[in-house]
This record gives structure tokens, sequence and C-alpha cells, in this order.
């Protein structure tokens, strides 16, 4: 105990220093700093791929160490979202509302202002009446405050049930499937008073700041996800160092046991599927306004799948490598997609690496689980010759997870 | 182990920027879905695309300078296309952008364009309420497809009673609105107007169908006016085609299944339900021949042609003469070239872009015929396409003249200006 | 010098031909009508219609139909009618309308096919039923049927009660009668008749018997000054503050019928202030105080008054208004006989049809389980009995479809290709899940999650792959005519054939899957390694082997339901990750490891799905949401599935 925890946890130095370059390189490089070697639209990428890396963090304190594959995460990620958005957009409205009404002759009375801000909103999906929801758009305030706590809140109820009634395992991560299918399809429809499936848009632009560029308005908000993301990750190693993470990494091990030496497993849990939540919905708060716009497309199960992929090439149950599995995924797929990768003409046939992308990361998840299932991160072990016992074969003892056949070779 | 990381993005960053702009070529970006839901129909487009800049090409570009296509994918992912686009216009700095489709994919992209000041073709028919700086509209708004098939099946079919059904996004919705609407101006009552929607791709329509043939109950003639997007159409028509309603007896008419969508259909149980469009490719005019040879001898024979490769077609051609006249690529210079700018269009007659930038073109009616193609019975004159319905209170004192009053949202009882970005 | 000739002859034959056509009376009538018949709207062709048809013509008949078939073409030189023959793609030969011969060949340019719109089509039809209705031709005489009935008409009757006696086809026979008393209903001469008519109509099914009823029996709000008017067909009182019947609505129905004066509403007050600003003041209150709805309110009723505007109507006025006047619902038709009978007949028909929809939409619901019953099958078996997450089961799903796709552009005939194409679904999907298992899944054993990543992989590959391939546009797979249409029992109660079709395949699945599981060596090996392979690998049973096989089986299973799922809905790449997420709730909802349990499943989804939708019929995406939100709470309560297993076979 008498070790500091950054001794503990070499690092979570690492990182942080390696983030904070990191930052200082790309913003002495940005467009706003006259520099203008990297573009707005790649700085967004950047900004966002931080946010991603959050959430990635979120994940691999789920699943990496407490072993609950959630299949929902990005719900949560796209509810904080959705939260931040209202704001942007009533608050943005407004002013527009505001300064064309202002030329009336007779001033406009607030019921007057709220509901032209209404038809401005929800004139698009046909409509022109603020649901309940949007209570709270009016005040920035609240709005963040329901950032985290909707999500949290969701994830608790959800968690709470789910834990209570020992749904494990493969069953709880279709049950969190489930839960980000109804979401969604919830969110699709008009009546949800969400923009049905057109969303919210728009939110890049930030209320009052017209005048500010973008590329600067894309800086700060570079800065916030790498703020946001230095603390997620102090946070996480924080959470995961001590007794704490010890008895998660238990319940993923072996649920059973340290229910049996008296520790309350779901409270664990619970406790784990809504701080991560909770992650996840300030990740995704600070995604969508760089985003522009967020729909219920975009926690679609799919997104979620994606998410566990991210942390399974980096390599789960090391925070770095989800945070190198999201980047490097997600980079590799902006690349590939965007149609900067160089055609491959094999004199038959042209690879058209919009068309093969898919395929060829579809078959890398494959290759990955097969061959390296320490994913990227997996690659430190070697440079630092840390070697874990080779754990294949049939277990030799009566439950799984007892020596096995090769292990006992050695 | 951070190294790897910083490496990789490092290089990713190197591709993003080493894309310089030759001086001696015009980008025209697409940004059209080649992956996702939506790369069903948006491919065609780009494929449209691809085709035009190639005629032009060979007929010497346009300024004496040769076309350079910069296609990306968007993937279907609406986020992805405002990022698409930033990256057109910033990085690739393309001169002008051809795409989207669905409503949203564009109000993404909007933010950006008029933040931007690029300029962008849409070539689908859409839900209107919308006149961007930015964005020349080549599809149908609602008055130039909606309305008049609505008038139709009050005119001619006699129709009493409607089922306006669609698929749950912004396009119906907002579509359904202005129709409910201008029913009820004409004197249909409320009960008498079913509406439903159903998800993306939906496939389980028996009790839909059987919904709307009791609608018959009450001795009135009843219409299906359908807004039902992509490949749920096909279950769609399944289940209309097994239950044997004949287009005499109940018509159907749709705003999103051309031949395109016909094509993944056996259609003989089909035929005579109805499609409003601005053009069929069984339209007779000389233009519309050579385009569909040119298409066919492209993509192979078996490939049809439809509406929006027509706007995308019209809006291409425009933008190619509105630069030749303005001398230059520059936004500002072009769109002023745009105003009142003229096109023959493939259904004989010719398109002219409005002031509020939105086209003029003729509606037409189809019936669908056994060999997947539409039989047109009803061709209009041009009908100007109107940016705010008429139909609809809140926007009936809106107007759109970019021109004369350098605004996109006019309150004409007001006189002001609402707002000169767009609502996104 | 030829082709002037040939120019020269053609205008010859031009003009022959134009003075033989001009000839005919018929075309002289057409001629006569040619604006009314070129315009060719329902609302004007009337005239033009009925010309033909009282003209006695012998050929009027035909030509009606021609033009009912789009057959009737025009040439553009002279505006003379013709019907034509194609010689080929380009040119036709047109033949006089009056006596069928030859009038020449002309390019398609120069002619115009006139092209009535089905508004106008039934109108021919309308004008043909006189003609039709003694037809030798059967169906020419149901055409005549079809046409009456979409354009039921008060001179159909005399006609029709003529034609029954004559009428030689029993079916037909039995239509006309029907059709009879149908047309009686509306256009009966005497009161008894029609009363008796509708009285013979107690528990009939049709719709086109409710349309006729329905609008004999709808009402309209009406108000009368003092008292209820005598003579009135009135269906009830309404007294205003009742819950069927507010003040407010009364109020406005007194607007409606311009008896009182109209509420001012916010806009209308906000514009009358806006009218009467004076000095930056309304009223007395200044312009800058005016944005709450109170000081508005002050400011007009200062102006009112002033006497500049009008005054709103206070409590009591209205109270008095409505109090001066009484409000009744007034049925259309005046008799109050049928219009009893009538509701009386509607009544018995309601009961029935309420029945017949439970009914429709129990086989609806049956049909949808067997629809998500037959896409989770496969995955019962690789998931259930060998507790593989197989997320490409989907694109297993995918494959057959397109299997399907393919043999049917090479086999032409639907019903030989259907019978290819499921053994050959089943091989490549067999093959496929085989492969899978080998290459990848079995090093995977031991790690569940990872097997969801890994086939996760495998299903993206596997959907872009099927884009390249076959491209992005939805393929057809027709189903074969047989079965095409509908098992109609009545109008209300009907079911598509190919949904029969797929839930006996669904049947005939579940026999497979228990006579393999029960019944045959494979399934006793199966059973065994899914309890406890250790002791199966001792016993001689190769567990590699038989974990190949279950897969391949499973695999093969979806691959026959993807040609299923195609006939009915559509073969796209994404045809299998729609029914992904709503297989796997299938499975786990029904208890993994036990077919019945998947059927149960299936059955309670489909059910539940089809209830909610019929509880908000305007919204289908509601009872999906809906739907899962359920699932949800329900694997709270039985997180084991409605069966669960027991005992060591438990698992974990």
């Amino acid at each position: 105990m008498e070790k500091s925890f950054f001794a503990r946890n070499p690092s979570v130095l690492i990182f942080i220093g390696c983030l904070a370059l990191f930052t200082i390189g790309v913003t002495a490089m940005s467009e706003a700093m006259g520099t203008d070697v990297i573009s707005t639209s790649f700085l967004k990428t950047l900004g966002k791929t931080l946010c991603l890396c959050l959430v990635a963090i979120a994940m691999d304190l789920i699943w990496g160490f407490a072993g609950i594959l959630s299949l929902g995460h990005m719900a949560f990620f796209g509810l904080g979202g959705y939260m931040v958005g209202m704001w942007l957009m009533y608050a943005r409205t407004e002013m527009i509302v505001v300064a064309s009404m202002a030329n009336a002759e007779i001033p406009p009375t607030a019921q007057e202002v709220v509901d032209a801000i209404g038809t401005q909103i929800f004139g698009v999906v046909g409509s022109s009446d603020f649901p309940v929801i949007w209570a709270f758009a009016d005040s920035l305030f609240q709005q963040l405050l329901l950032v985290v706590a909707v999500p949290g809140l969701l994830a608790l109820v959800f968690g709470w049930l789910a834990f209570r009634s020992r749904v494990t395992g493969v069953y709880l991560s279709i049950l969190t499937q489930a839960m980000t299918l109804a979401l969604a399809l919830y969110l699709f429809q008009n009546d949800s008073g969400l923009r049905g499936n057109n969303g919210l848009s728009g939110l890049q632009n930030l209320p009052g700041a017209d005048a500010i560029p973008q590329a600067q308005i894309s800086l700060w908000f570079f800065w916030a996800s790498a703020f946001a993301l230095g603390l997620g990750y102090l946070l996480a190693a924080w959470v995961v160092s001590g007794k704490f993470g010890s008895v998660i990494r238990g319940i993923r091990d072996d649920e059973a046991r340290v229910r049996f030496l008296g520790y309350s497993v779901e409270g664990y849990k619970l406790f784990v599927f809504t701080l991560t939540a909770v992650i996840a919905a300030i990740a995704g708060a600070l995604y969508y306004p760089q985003a522009g716009i967020i729909n219920p497309a975009e926690i679609a199960p799919i997104a979620s799948i994606y998410l566990a992929v991210w942390v399974a090439i980096g390599g789960r149950g090391r925070l770095y490598g989800a945070v190198i599995g999201a980047a490097f995924v997600s980079l590799l797929s902006t690349w590939f997609t965007g149609g900067q990768a160089p055609s491959i003409p094999l004199g038959f046939y042209t690879i058209n690496w919009v068309d093969w992308w898919q395929v060829l990361l579809g078959i890398s998840f494959v290759l990955v689980t097969l061959f390296a299932p320490k994913g990227i991160g997996g690659l430190v072990d070697h440079l630092t010759g840390r070697v874990s016992p080779e754990r294949y074969g049939a277990d030799l003892g009566p439950d799984s997870g007892s020596l096995q056949e090769q292990e006992a070779e050695k | 182990m951070k190294l790897r990381m910083t490496s990789a993005l490092v290089g990713a960053l190197a591709f993003a920027t080493s894309a310089m702009a030759a001086d001696d070529t015009i980008k025209v970006g697409v940004l059209h879905s080649l992956s996702g839901t939506m790369a069903i129909s948006e491919t065609t487009l780009k494929d449209t695309m691809l085709m035009l800049i190639e005629e032009q090409n060979a007929k010497g570009g346009i300024l004496g300078k040769q076309l350079e296509a910069v296609v990306v994918d968007p993937a279907s992912d609406w986020p992805l296309f405002a990022e698409k686009a930033r990256e057109l216009l910033t990085v690739e700095d393309v001169d002008v952008m051809f795409g989207c489709w669905t409503s949203v994919s564009r109000k993404s992209v909007l933010p950006v364009i008029e933040e931007l000041n690029g300029l962008l073709f849409y070539p689908v028919q859409y839900e209107g309420e919308e006149s961007s700086k930015n964005v020349f509209y080549t599809g149908a708004a609602p008055n130039q497809q909606a309305i008049p098939a609505t008038d139709y099946y009050l005119e001619e079919l006699g129709v009493e009673k409607f089922a306006l059904l669609g698929t749950d996004y912004v396009y119906p919705r907002t579509t359904n609105n202005i129709l409910e609407s201008y029913l009820k101006s004409k004197g249909i009552a409320e009960e008498d107007i079913f509406v439903n929607y159903t998800p993306f791709g939906h496939s389980d329509w028996s009790k839909i169908v059987a919904d709307v043939v009791a609608l018959g109950a009450d001795g009135k003639k009843v219409g299906v006016i359908s807004t039902i997007n992509g490949d749920a159409n096909i279950g769609f028509y399944k289940e209309l085609a097994a239950a044997g309603i004949s287009a005499d007896d109940i018509p159907v008419v749709a705003f999103s299944v051309g031949e395109e969508e016909l094509s993944g259909l056996d259609t003989t149980n089909l035929v005579g339900h109805l499609a409003a469009w601005n053009y069929f490719q069984s339209a007779e005019a000389e233009s519309n021949d050579a385009f569909i040879e040119a298409w066919k001898a492209k993509m192979g024979e078996d490939r049809v042609t439809n509406d929006p490769m027509e706007a995308t077609y019209i809006g291409f051609n425009m933008w190619a003469n509105a630069v030749e006249q303005a001398g230059t690529t520059d936004v500002d210079a072009v769109r002023s070239a745009m105003w009142g700018q003229e096109y023959p269009n493939l259904t004989g007659g010719t398109a002219v872009m409005g002031v509020n930038h939105h086209l003029s073109k003729p509606v037409l009616i189809g019936e669908i015929t056994e060999d997947g193609q539409f039989d047109i019975i009803s061709q209009t004159e041009e009908v100007p396409g109107d940016a705010w319905t008429d139909f609809l209170p809140e926007s009936a004192v809106l107007t759109s003249d970019w021109k004369d009053l350098d605004c996109g949202m006019y309150n004409t009882e007001t006189s002001t200006c609402v707002q000169i970005k767009s609502n996104y | 010098m030829t082709r002037l000739i040939m120019a020269a002859l053609a205008a010859l034959m031009l003009c022959v031909s134009m003075a033989a056509a001009q000839d005919s009376p018929i075309q002289a009538l057409l001629q006569e009508h040619r604006v009314l018949i070129e315009e060719s709207s329902r609302k004007t062709i009337q005239p033009a219609i009925d010309a033909l048809r009282d003209s006695g013509f012998p050929e009027a008949q035909a030509v009606l139909e021609k033009w009912q078939a789009k057959d009737l073409w025009q040439r553009e030189a002279d505006k003379l009618f013709f019907f034509v023959e194609k010689v080929d793609s380009k040119n036709y030969r047109l033949l006089d309308i009056a006596t069928g011969e030859a009038a020449g060949e002309f390019p398609k340019k120069e002619l115009n096919q006139l092209k009535p719109n089905s508004g106008v089509r039934s109108l021919i039809g309308a004008a043909l039923v006189q003609f039709q209705l003694m037809a030798k031709d059967p169906a020419k005489r149901i055409e005549a049927l079809d046409a009456i009935q979409r354009d039921p008409a008060a001179e159909h009757l005399v006609a029709l009660s003529g034609a029954i006696a004559k009428e030689t086809d029993p079916d037909i026979r039995d239509r006309k009668e029907r059709l009879v008393r149908l047309l009686t209903i509306s256009f009966g001469e005497t009161e008894e008749a029609r009363i008796a008519a509708i009285e013979s109509f107690k528990g009939d099914l049709g719709v086109d018997v409710r349309g006729a009823l329905n609008p004999l029996v709808a009402t309209s709000r009406e108000v009368a000054v003092g008292t209820l008017p005598e003579g009135v067909n009135i269906a009830a009182v309404l007294k205003p503050g009742s819950t069927a019947f507010s003040e407010a609505e009364a109020y406005d129905l007194l607007v409606s019928k311009d008896l009182v004066l109209p509420r001012i509403t916010a806009a209308d007050r906000r514009a009358a202030l806006q009218e009467n600003i004076t000095d930056a003041r309304v009223g007395g209150v200044p312009v800058a105080q005016l944005n709450t709805e109170e000081a508005r309110e002050r400011a007009y009723q200062a102006l009112a008054e002033a006497g500049l505007v009008r005054a709103a109507a206070t409590q009591a006025q209205i109270a008095e208004a409505l109090a001066a006047h009484v409000f009744f619902e007034k049925y259309a038709e005046p008799s109050a006989a049928i219009t009893e009978a009538a509701n009386d007949t509607l009544s018995s028909i309601n009961t029935q049809v309420g029945f017949n929809q439970f009914i429709d939409l129990t086989l609806d619901a049956m049909s949808l389980a067997s629809i998500y019953f037959l896409a989770a099958i496969g995955l019962a078996i690789t998931f259930g009995v060998m507790g593989v997450i197989n997320m490409a089961h989907g694109e297993f799903i995918m494959m057959g479809a397109y299997t399907g796709y393919v043999v049917q552009q090479v086999i032409p005939d639907y019903t030989v290709s259907i019978i290819v194409a499921l053994p050959l679904a089943f091989a490549v999907t067999f093959a496929a899940g085989v492969a899978m298992e080998r290459l990848v899944i079995r090093w995977l054993y031991n790690r569940p999650l990872e097997t969801l990543l890994a086939t996760f992989g495998i299903s993206i590959a596997l959907q872009q792959l099927a884009k390249n391939i076959f491209g992005t546009q939805a393929r057809p797979l027709t189903s074969p005519a047989w079965l095409d249409g509908a098992l109609v029992l009545n109008d209300v109660v009907s079911i598509s054939y190919i949904r029969i079709a797929i839930f006996v395949l669904a049947l005939i699945f579940l026999g497979v899957f228990l006579f393999i599981m029960r019944r045959t060596r494979l399934g006793l090996e199966v059973r065994a390694v899914t309890q406890n392979p250790r002791m199966a690998a001792s016993m001689g049973i190769n567990p590699d082997r038989i974990n190949m096989l279950t897969f391949g089986l499973g695999s093969g299973i979806a691959g026959i339901a993807g040609v299923a799922i195609g006939l009915y809905a559509k073969v796209t790449s994404e045809l299998g990750s729609d029914y992904i997420v709503q297989s796997f709730m299938t499975v786990v909802v029904g208890g993994v490891g036990n077919i019945w349990g998947t059927l149960l499943g299936a059955s309670m989804i489909g059910f539940l799905q089809k209830g909610i939708e019929w509880m908000n019929p305007s919204n289908t995406l509601a009872a999906q949401t809906y739907m899962i939100i359920f699932i949800i709470i329900f694997i709270q309560f039985r997180p084991r599935g409605i069966i669960a297993l027991k005992g060591r076979a438990a698992g974990d």
C-alpha cells in the first residue's frame, strides 16, 4: 500500500502523457492555429475518435473487467447525445425566433415564442407542439444534468432488473441488445417527440457562436474530448486498481465463487453497469455536437456490436487496449470508406476498397478472435516480455477455469 | 504502445491532407451512399453521375477544363454525410456536389454547406418546407407529385376515402400531413382518412392490407396513397397481389416506387396500380431514347432508368450551362446563373430553375404494366416547384426568393425574412 | 426518286383511307365527340360514352371494348380513330373501326394511343353492361357484373332483374341474384322491397353489403331553432354539455350554420390589437407591455368598450344561444322503417364481422409466428442445442434466398425451380455451416462470447460479399402460380397461399427436427455430445464430427427458411439482419435447448405483435417496440425462457 497509485499503474502516466502530447501536436497543426496541416473535417474526426475511445474504455470496464458483454452501451452514448442535442437545438432556434419576432408590431408573449420554436423544430416532422420531454430544454444546466441522469437511471433500472433475476452471459448480451433495439425503435417513432428518424440536427452550430469559425469550435470540442478521455482513463484505472477491481475481475472469472465469498455480486455489477453507462453518455454528449446530427440509427444494435469489436481488436481487460482498438478501427474505417485508399488492380478484377473494406474488416475480426485473443494490446506483452500461461485444451478439473491440458504439460 | 496509436493517427492524417486539388480540372463531388441500407437506391445515381461526367468530358469538359469526379461513400450513416461533405468542400475543394437521397441526410449536410458556402444538387422528390441558399432541388416538391396525384384520385377516380400508408420517417410524415390538410380542404372528413406508418424494410403486410380492404365497408370508394419507401414495397405489393386487390377497386398510387423498385418484383398482378413522378422510362421523347440507350450501354441491357436519374441529369446539365455562362465555378456566380436556367427534360418539355431553387416540371401519372414499366395516362403542363406548401397554415404565408428577396424563408404577412439559414 | 414515289403513294393511300374512314357513321359519331375523347376525363366523358352506347350501331360494343382496353388509336394527321395491329416495334397497321379493313401501315410516332384512365374505363364498363349482361361468353357477363358493382345505378336494376331468368351458369346466376338484392337496397321501388332486401342480408359478411347499408344509416349533425322539425328521420337528439356532445362542439355547430358569430381566437385578437395601435398604445395599454395574454385581454376589452372591435361573447350569451336551439343527428335516408331495418341488419353483421376479424387476426398471428419459427429453428439447433451464438445465422438465411434467386435464373419454370432450390439451398448453407464450424467455431467452444464476435465478423463479410456479387438492388424471387392469391373464406377472413405454405413448411421442420433428434442415431449422438462431450467421446462418439453435422444441419435449415422468406418478402443482402435479433429473442424467450420452447416463443411473439398492432393500427413501429419491451420484462421473470431445462443439461 506504500506505492502510489501511479507507481502501481505506470500505464496511466504513459497514457496521459501521450494524450497530452497528441493534443498539443494536433492543436499546433490545426486550422485555428493557422498552420492548416490538419483540416477542420479531420480535426472533427479526431475529436470524435477521442469520444469513441472514451466509450470504448467504458465498454472495456464492463466487458473486459466485469465480464458482462453488454451489447447496448451505444444506447447510453446516444441518449447522452440526445440530451445535449435538445438544448443545442432549442437554444439556437430560440435565438432565431426571438430575432425574427423582434420586428413584430406587438411584442410576442412567452407562449408565442415557445410555440414558434416548436413550429421551427417540429415543422420538419409535421407537428408543432412541444412534447413533455422537452420541458427542461431551455436550461443548459438542467439538460446537462439529464445527460448523466437519464442514461444513468435507465442503466440502473435495467441493470437492477436484469442482475436481480441473475440473467448472465449470452442471455444478458441478447437482453441488452433488445434494450437498445427497443430504444432505437421507440425513437424512430415520430410520437416519441425527438423528431423520429430525422433526429436532432445542426448540432455543430453552438447557439450564439455564429461568429466563431467552425475551426475554432472544433478545436474546443477536441480539447474537451481529450480532457474527458484523460479523466475517464484515470477514473477507470482507479476503479480497477484497488480491491474493487479485484472483486469485479473475480466476478468475471467465476461469479458463483465470489458470491459464495459473501460479496454482493449484483451490487458490484450494477455499480459498474451504471458507471459505464454514465461514462458512455458523457462521451456521447461530446461526440454528437462534433458529428452535427443524432438520429435513432446511431443506437441501432449494430453500433454496440461494433463497440465490442473495437475493444476486442484493441485487447480487452486492459484500458489502453480499448483506446487503441477504438482509434485504430474507426480511423481505418474512415480511411477506407472515404475512397482514399488506392484500388488494387488485379488484372481481371479491380479491388475497390469501398466495396471490400467491410469484407476485410469482417475477416479481420475472425482472425483476431482466433489467433490474437488479446488483440493489438497483446503486442505490448510481447514487448515487455510478459507471457501468460497457455490456457488451451480441455479442462482437467470438474469445472471450467481449472488447469488445462496443455498448460499442465508445460 | 501509445507510439503505435499515434503513428496510425499520423498515417491517417497524412492521407487525409495529401489530396491536393489540381488546377486544370473542375472537381465534382458525388455524395451518395454506396453501402448500407440506402445503397440500393443511391448507387444508381452515382453511376448516373459518372456517366454524365464522362459524356461531358467527351464533349470537351466545361470552360475547357476536364471534370473530375470525387466519389465518397457516406455509407447510409447520416452524421457521416456531414463529415464527408465537409471533407469534399475543404479537403478535396470540390466546386459542386451532387448527392443525398433521404431527407435526413440532406438535413445533415445543410449546416455544413451553408457554413462553407458549398453547392449541392439534390435529385430526389422530397417533402418541401425548405429552401436553402446552397441547395438546388431538382426532385419534386409535394405540389409536383403528391397534390396532383391526389387531385387525380379526387377528380378522375372519384375516391372518397383515403388510406395514407407510409414508412415512418420525415418524407411520408410531412407529405401525409400536407395531404391530410389538403383533403380536408376538399371536403373529405377526418374519419375518411386512414393513416398508417410502418418501419423501414417492413415485411409483414397482411394485417394492414386487410385493414385497407375493410375501409370499403361504408360504401365509399377507397384509394391508397403510398409513401412506403424502398424494399418494404416488395412485401407490400406481394401481399396486395395475393389479396387479389384490383386497381379498379382499390387503386394504389405510390410516390417512391419507380422502375428500379419494380425490377425486384413480378408485376403481373399489379397491373393498373399507379405511380406519380416527373419522369417515366416509357416517356416518348428523342432525348429520353438517347439517355436510355447510353445508360443501357454503360450498365447493361436489364437496367432501367427512373425519376431521380432524370433529376440528376437535369441538375447536372443546368449546372454545366450555368458554369459556362458565369465563366467560373465560383458558387455565388453559378447560383446567379442558375436562376431562370432552362434545360430540356427527358419527357419532351423544358425544365426551368426558379428563384426558390426548385424546378418546373410536368407531373406524370403512370399505370404499372406487365413488363415492370409504367403506362403514362396523364401528363400535366410544367408545374413550378413550391418550397413552402400552401396547404399548411404555418407555411402558407412563407415564400422563397433568393434573387430579389435574398431569403429562403420569407414571411409575406409580416414582410420579414424569418431566417437566412435553413431549418435543420 | 423512289422515295418521292413512295411518299406520294403514302399520301394517296392516306387520302383514300381517310375518305373510307370518314364514311362510316360510327367514325362520324366519334369525331363529333373527339374533344371529349381526347381530353379523357371522368368528369366530362359521359356524353361521349352515352352517345356510343345509345347509337345502336353494331360496332359500338367493339369500339367501347377496344377503347376500354387501350386498343383504340388515333392518327395524328387527321385525328381519325382506328384499331391497330402491331407490325414491329416501330410500326403499326391501322384497321378501320367500322369494317376492320386494313388502312395502311404507319410509324408509331404518327399515331396516338388513347389511354383512358381507370375512372373513364369504369364508366365505359358501366356503359357496356347492357351489351355484356346477355353475352355468350361467361367472362364477359362477369365483367358486366363487376362493372355494376363498381358503379351501382338504378337503371342496372331492371336490366339485371331481366337477365336472371335467362342465365344458365348457376354461379353467375347466384351472383346476379345477390346483386339484384344489393341494388334493391338502394334503388328498390317500394319500401317493403327494400326492407326485405335489407333483411335478407342478415349475417352476410360481404364488404359490398356493408357498403350498401352504411350510407343508409349515415347521420349528420343538424340544428333547429326552438323545437325538433317534423318529417325528419332523426337518429338521436343531442344535449349540449353531455360527454358525447360538449358545449364547445354545440357552439361550433351553431357557428358553422351561421347562426351565431364565431368566437374570437387569440390570433383574431392579436390582429385586432395590431390594427388599433395609436401612439404606441392600444386601448390605453403601451404596446411594449402587450407580451402577456392578460395585458392583451385588457387592451381588447378597452377597445371593445370603445366600440372599435366586436366584444367577445360572454358565458351567459353562449348559454342563451345554446338554449335557444335544439341539436340532433339526422339520417340521410328519410324513411325510418328502412333505417331501422338497416341498423338491425348491420348490428347482426357487425357481430359476425368482429368474430371473423378475430379469426383473421389469429391467422395473421399464426402466420407471423410460423415465419419467426422458421427463421429461428436453425438457431434453435446451433444456439439452443450447441450453445454456439451464430450471428451469421441471418446471413445463412440470406444465402438460401439468393440460392433460390440464382436457381430461378437458370430454371425459368417457377415450380421446378422451387423444388430444385429448396434442397440446393440446404446443400449450400449446410456446406457453408460446416466450413464455418471447422474453420472458426470449433476453436472457440469454450469462449462463447468470442464466438459471438467472430461470427459477427463473418456476418458483415458475407453481407458485403452478397452486395458485391448481386448488387444492392432487391432481387425477385417469384413464387409459382399455384401459390399466388389467397385462401378467401369470406370478405373478412383470408390468408395468402404463400403464408399457408410457410406455415406448413414450419410444421414439417418441426416434425423433421423431432424425428432427427428422437429417432435417429445422429439425434442420439447429438444429445449425448450436448449433455457431456467427454462421456460421449468415451462411448465411441466422435464429438467433432457430431458438432460439425449439427451445425451444418442448423445452417442448412436456415437456408431453406431463406427460400421461404424470400418468396414472401424480398431478397436483399440485408434480409438476414432483419431477422437475427428477433430470432435470438424467439429462442431465448422460448427457452434454450428445447424445440417446443422455440415454438412457444415464436407463437408468443407473433400473437403479441399482432395483438398490439390490433390495438394501435396506425403505428406498426410501436407494436414492435412494445413487443421487445415486453420480452425484456418477461425475461426478468423467466430468465431461462418459457420452457427451462432442468438439471445438469441446464449448464452454467
